[in-house]
């Protein structure tokens, strides 16, 4: 018989954490600090003249058709990935904690209604939802925010109320209701803050998540449009020269691979240390 | 198992009159998404009066209740009226479209249950060894992709310099133009199957009851093949299902890119023609495929596990 030990862990907790953490914090850097280390104006510098430079000591990524640095385009379209990814996953985690609390704490029709909800959402794969919401509004990172903010937010949803759930019959919370807190401070002053764990590992997922759809969005052409850099929209322009040109597509789509890959192997670290319950811990 | 299809389909059927409900609210009463989005995009200039004629025949200016009532029973008979561009009754168009959707979509989760489930056992079966950390660090790149743009280096890499496949259309319908939409789709779910393989079969292992197999001089074989791989299987059925709304997803930037004639790929050419008749016949066929192989989920749950079957 084996002896029946528990595995060892391998790639997870510490190691994850500083590999993905060290990814982010390159990512958000570069964002940050764009106007100093790009080469030239991602817009504005186009030059007939260096039109499809294929990567080399002058041009490290190359060029593109209009004989625009790839690499000062991709130091730029960190922004407005990251602020996608960032700003969209912060309306999901409102939204979906906001619901999930209010319909775990009060439960009756209100739970009745958010449930109905969330599982109206789920119905709805989630890029198809952001698509339609970015026919509606046009393209535009704008609606691009809220179309992904309003679309992702079940999850957090499901998982604050079933926490709410299972601590609000403790002592603790009915302590702080014979002291006459208001139902809201209860929620956000003495549940929240003990659930947050495992809603920080969702966040951190999600925004690889919403960085994903952005580039999806963006390559159909419904996201940020040309000539504007985010990672989708280059490789949207870049598709039909993938033949005489490739460098144009192997760049935007390795910088979205490291920040996803980033803010999922943090997720998986965050996991190991924030929630105790989930069943990779074992792993 | 009448009694789970049955309370399974009570549950469907107003989650399908939700959709529905979205899908006509978003559509036809938000402002700016019908007629009057078509004068507003400065290409084209409608006169008022043609503006108001087709407001009267579309029956735009009747109370809300009468039209969602109208529009939800034009739906469930299969009436999703007329695509503004080509005239043909929508479920026409998106009938041509749903067996290449569907071709695409099942290649896809094919691939990546075959390979996912496969290197989730083999990691979990020998934890810490070298096959698991490939197979993990390979997962977590598989969950970290866009999938359109792996299917981009697919399509420079095997079709135009090695010429292996062809690099998109459908071809003949035949296999060879599939392999490639296929693989750059099931990445993602091929990914997190593996992930989710290689917990559940560690979960499995140190369970009381393969303790008890293994005790009663069961060979390790026939523990793994007999208990554990069946009930890892359980999750293996919902991650399956769930991952379905994701794939179809990402079918519509995949189809897009390999130029593949499915539902996803209308949808698209759809919008930009803002042809809504057409998004709308599109989303509600996606919604009731994931709906349909949801159900179909649940009653694998029955066959699999018969706890579920003999409990409540």
């Amino acid at each position: 018989m084996r002896p029946l030990k528990l595995p060892r862990l391998k790639l997870s907790g510490g190691t994850s954490l500083w590999i993905g953490g060290g990814l982010v914090a390159l990512a958000i850097a570069v964002a940050i600090a764009a106007p100093l280390i790009a080469r030239t104006d991602p817009v504005m510098d186009a030059n007939l003249m260096n039109a499809e430079i294929p990567p080399g000591l002058d041009f490290p990524f190359g060029t593109d058709a209009q004989g625009r640095d790839i690499y000062s385009r991709i130091v730029y379209g960190a922004r407005i990935s990251l602020t996608v990814g960032v700003v969209s996953q912060i309306l999901n985690s409102l939204i979906g904690v906001t619901l999930g609390l209010t319909a775990g704490y009060w439960g009756g029709w209100w739970d009745d209604v958010v449930t109905g909800l969330t599982n109206l959402m789920l119905a709805i794969p989630s890029l198809i939802f952001a698509l339609a919401i970015m026919a509606i509004l046009g393209p535009g990172l704008v609606s691009l925010v809220i179309a992904l903010g309003l679309t992702a937010w079940s999850y957090s949803c499901r998982v604050a109320r079933a926490q709410v759930l299972s601590l609000k019959g403790q002592g603790y919370i009915q302590a702080a209701r014979i002291l006459g807190y208001g139902d809201l401070r209860i929620m956000f002053t003495q549940i929240l803050p003990n659930i947050l764990g495992p809603l920080i590992v969702i966040a951190t997922l999600g925004m690889g998540g919403a960085i994903l759809s952005e580039a999806a969005l963006s390559f159909l052409g419904l996201g940020i449009r040309p000539p504007f850099p985010s990672w989708g929209s280059m490789l949207s322009e870049a598709r039909d020269q993938i033949t005489t040109a490739p460098w144009l597509s192997v760049f935007p789509g390795l910088a979205i691979f490291f920040t996803v890959l980033g803010l999922n192997l943090m997720g998986d670290g965050l996991r190991d240390i924030l929630d105790p319950q989930s069943t990779t811990r074992r792993t | 198992m009448l009694l789970v299809l049955g309370r399974r389909l009570a549950n469907v059927i107003p989650t399908l009159v939700a959709v529905i409900a979205l899908v006509f609210l978003l559509f036809s009463v938000l402002p700016g998404s019908f007629i009057s989005g078509m004068g507003e995009d400065g290409r084209t200039t409608i006169d008022p009066a043609v503006m108001e004629r087709m407001r009267k025949e579309m029956g735009l200016d009747d109370p809300l209740p009468q039209r969602f009532a109208q529009y939800l029973m034009h739906t469930v008979t299969g009436d999703l009226g007329k695509s503004f561009r080509t005239r043909e009754p929508v479920t026409t168009l998106i009938g041509q479209r749903v067996w290449p959707s569907l071709k695409l979509v099942f290649a896809a989760m094919s691939f990546a249950i075959l390979v996912g489930v496969t290197l989730g056992f083999l990691a979990a079966l020998r934890p810490g060894s070298l096959v698991d950390t490939v197979s993990m660090v390979f997962a977590i790149s598989g969950l970290s992709l866009s999938q359109f743009w792996f299917g981009l280096m697919l399509m420079y890499l095997f079709a135009l310099k090695l010429q292996w496949l062809p690099s998109f259309g459908y071809g003949d319908g035949g296999l060879t133009h599939l392999i490639l939409p296929a693989i750059a789709l099931g990445v993602g779910p091929m990914a997190l199957l593996a992930r989710t393989t290689r917990a559940a079969v560690l979960d499995v292992l140190n369970a009381d009851f393969v303790r008890t197999a293994r005790s009663k001089g069961m060979s390790e074989r026939r523990v793994v093949t007999w208990h554990v791989l069946r009930n890892a299987l359980v999750l293996v059925v919902t991650i399956v299902g769930l991952q379905f709304g994701s794939l179809m997803g990402a079918a519509v930037v995949v189809e897009k890119l390999f130029a593949w004639p499915g539902v996803g790929s209308l949808l698209v050419d759809s919008v930009f023609q803002r042809d809504m008749p057409a998004v709308q016949g599109c989303i509600l066929m996606i919604v009731l495929f994931f709906l349909a192989i949801n159900t179909l989920v649940d009653i694998a749950y029955v066959v699999i596990d018969p706890r579920i079957r003999y409990g409540r």
